[in-house]
């Protein structure tokens, strides 16, 4: 319960700074955000009347506070200047395909790193080792983007084996569709979670405990069982790091398979120069992550005592 | 810069590396030449950045020529990346795209260096509430996705260069800060830190004369890696229609104007990307290899 309270004590002033983030965000840059939103061949009475719309013409410290109160009383984060929605409800609208893209992110990026680590932690210094540690090198200079068509490429265009864009519809399609970019999110999250778990799991395997299995003459695979599940606090800890990278890189690779979610949300708002939209997901997605990061290291407290005791 | 770690003899294994003979500067040398990532990761780099410097007079064809007759033609002698759609030579193309996007990458990088360390040092050397603060507004920054923030910001700072050295200022300092905090913290429990203030110097004094050349290898390491994600955040910011805009050369808007050919032309958008990962693969084997000189792992 200490762990709780000491956890929340760090979630709580994030939380409102990621408010105040977003807030001051798009006001920073020098210059008129109605303007900037309207563009050169707007005129004076027109940015007027925007200013007025958006609540710009009041002082900052109202325009804050109104912010302020709004985002913590009723949930309102602005209204599209676009379609006059709420952005909660488009936000909402789009969050579901989104989510489920960042899911199936996290399941194939633990099915490729996991291994790998494994592989070069229990081969450790020897040429597996080396190849698992340089092939990452190069992953992470790799644009997930480009990574994305290459994939097309081989997968979609040479093989025939999976749809190449857009989300189909019918029993089973709308997750098939998913699976090439979720594959490219996870190739490009996998380098850092390799490098990062080999080092944790080269410790687990040096440890006094799994000398004495050893010792104990326990088959192989039942000692890779009892490291797995000692790294599987450190592997939901850096997954939980690294969440704010991967809803990023799942973003942007929406706009390569043409999947509607959030990023296209949030594209297509910079294009109309919707500046509640932005600012709104923004806000959202900012949220999402520090609720996640909050709900890893629970996990990580549950799995292993140690975490709870400290 | 070479020098700096060896002038302050941290205990431990830096001990043993200053018996070597020679001044600092030729040990250091010696032995970077005996790590071969740092080698290789200099030798890519290196011709990347001749490439890009040397591209107007080095490219066969001029980067914004069209030939309209001539367009998509798959890599020949003539052309060694073949030709895009309006019959622009696109190794040219990739060469000059690399002086823009370089220099952009290695410009929005130098801000958030020095902002970061500073903040870094101050951060882990004061600590109390002023480390506190800081470290709050550390996972503000944090929780925003990187694309998410650098976008909203490009779009508030309008797109192309502005922008871009505009979001990196805002966002880029942050590894450097939490890397060079939690180091500056552990330097500060040893002795020779606290001996430092005890022997009546300043606390600027300590900070700036005997914590920053201790800390500044590391940062150094941390650039490598930073310059390389700007590298792709710029050539991101690119294919989304954000970043450099033409008819500036730029990798990411090469590839994503070369999109609409990938199934039948794949020469056209694979390639720029090939640039991008060398150039990646140098810098990364560039951090390495100095962290592997300078004993930081």
């Amino acid at each position: 319960m200490r762990w709780v309270g000491r956890s929340l004590l760090a979630v709580v002033p994030v939380t409102i700074g990621v408010v105040l983030a977003v807030f001051f965000l798009l006001r920073i840059v020098p210059g008129d955000p109605a303007a900037m939103i309207l563009g050169e061949r707007a005129t004076t009475a027109s940015i007027e009347a925007l200013r007025q719309q958006l609540g710009l013409d009041l002082p900052l410290g109202r325009q804050l506070g109104d912010w302020l109160v709004g985002v913590f009383t009723r949930g309102d984060i602005g209204t599209s200047l676009v379609t006059s929605q709420p952005v909660a409800s488009l936000v909402a609208s789009r969050a579901g395909l989104t989510a489920l893209l960042v899911l199936l992110s996290v399941v194939f990026t633990v099915l490729i790193a996991v291994p790998l680590a494994m592989l070069a932690a229990s081969h450790k210094d020897g040429p597996l080792d080396h190849l698992v540690r340089v092939v990452p090198t190069i992953g992470m200079a790799m644009p997930t983007f480009w990574v994305g068509l290459l994939l097309i490429l081989v997968f979609g265009v040479n093989l025939h084996w999976l749809p190449v864009g857009g989300v189909g519809t019918g029993p089973g399609e709308p997750l098939r569709s998913l699976v090439l970019p979720a594959l490219t999110v996870a190739l490009g999250m996998s380098p850092p979670l390799v490098r990062a778990l080999r080092e944790q799991l080269v410790e687990v395997l040096d440890a006094d405990f799994v000398v004495t299995l050893r010792a104990a003459r326990l088959p192989s695979w039942r000692i890779q069982a009892h490291v797995l599940r000692n790294a599987a606090g450190p592997t939901v800890s850096l997954l939980g790091l690294n969440v704010a990278y991967l809803i990023g890189g799942t973003l942007v690779i929406e706009k390569v398979f043409a999947i509607n979610g959030l990023g296209a949300l949030l594209f297509s708002s910079i294009s109309t120069r919707d500046f509640p939209v932005v600012q709104g997901i923004a806000l959202v997605l900012a949220l999402t992550v520090v609720l996640v990061s909050f709900l890893t290291d629970a996990v990580v407290a549950l799995l292993d005592p140690r975490v709870r005791a400290a | 810069m070479s020098t700096a770690p060896a002038r302050e003899p941290s205990p431990g294994t830096e001990l043993i590396a200053t018996r070597a003979p020679g001044r600092p500067s030729v040990r250091w040398w010696r032995r970077a030449r005996r790590t071969p990532a740092l080698v290789a990761g200099a030798v890519i780099l290196g011709v990347m950045v001749v490439l890009a410097v040397f591209a107007p007079v080095l490219a066969p064809y001029d980067p914004s020529a069209q030939d309209l007759g001539n367009g998509l033609r798959p890599p020949s002698a003539a052309h060694w990346f073949g030709t895009d759609q309006l019959g622009r030579d696109i190794w040219s193309r990739v060469i000059a795209a690399a002086s823009t996007d370089l220099r952009i990458a290695v410009l929005a990088a130098i801000t958030p260096f020095v902002v970061g360390v500073a903040v870094g040092l101050v951060s882990g050397y004061a600590g109390g509430w002023l480390d506190w603060v800081i470290g709050r507004v550390v996972d503000t920054f944090v929780a925003f996705p990187f694309y998410v923030l650098v976008i909203a910001v490009v779009f508030a700072a309008g797109t192309g260069e502005r922008g871009i050295y505009v979001a990196y200022a805002l966002v880029g300092w942050i590894s450097y800060a939490r890397v060079i905090r939690a180091r500056t913290r552990t330097l500060c429990r040893e002795g020779w830190v606290q001996a430092a203030y005890g022997g009546g110097l300043s606390h600027p004094r300590v900070v700036a004369r005997h914590l920053l050349p201790n800390v500044l290898p590391l940062a150094v390491v941390l650039l490598m890696t930073e310059i390389l994600l700007i590298m792709v955040a710029v050539v991101t910011l690119g294919y989304l229609g954000l970043g450099v805009q033409p008819p500036t050369p730029d990798w990411g808007t090469m590839i994503s104007d070369g999109q609409l050919f990938l199934t039948t032309r794949w020469w056209v958008p694979t390639l720029p990307g090939l640039a991008v990962v060398t150039t990646g693969v140098g810098l990364s084997l560039l951090g390495d290899g100095l962290a592997d000189v300078w004993r930081l792992r």
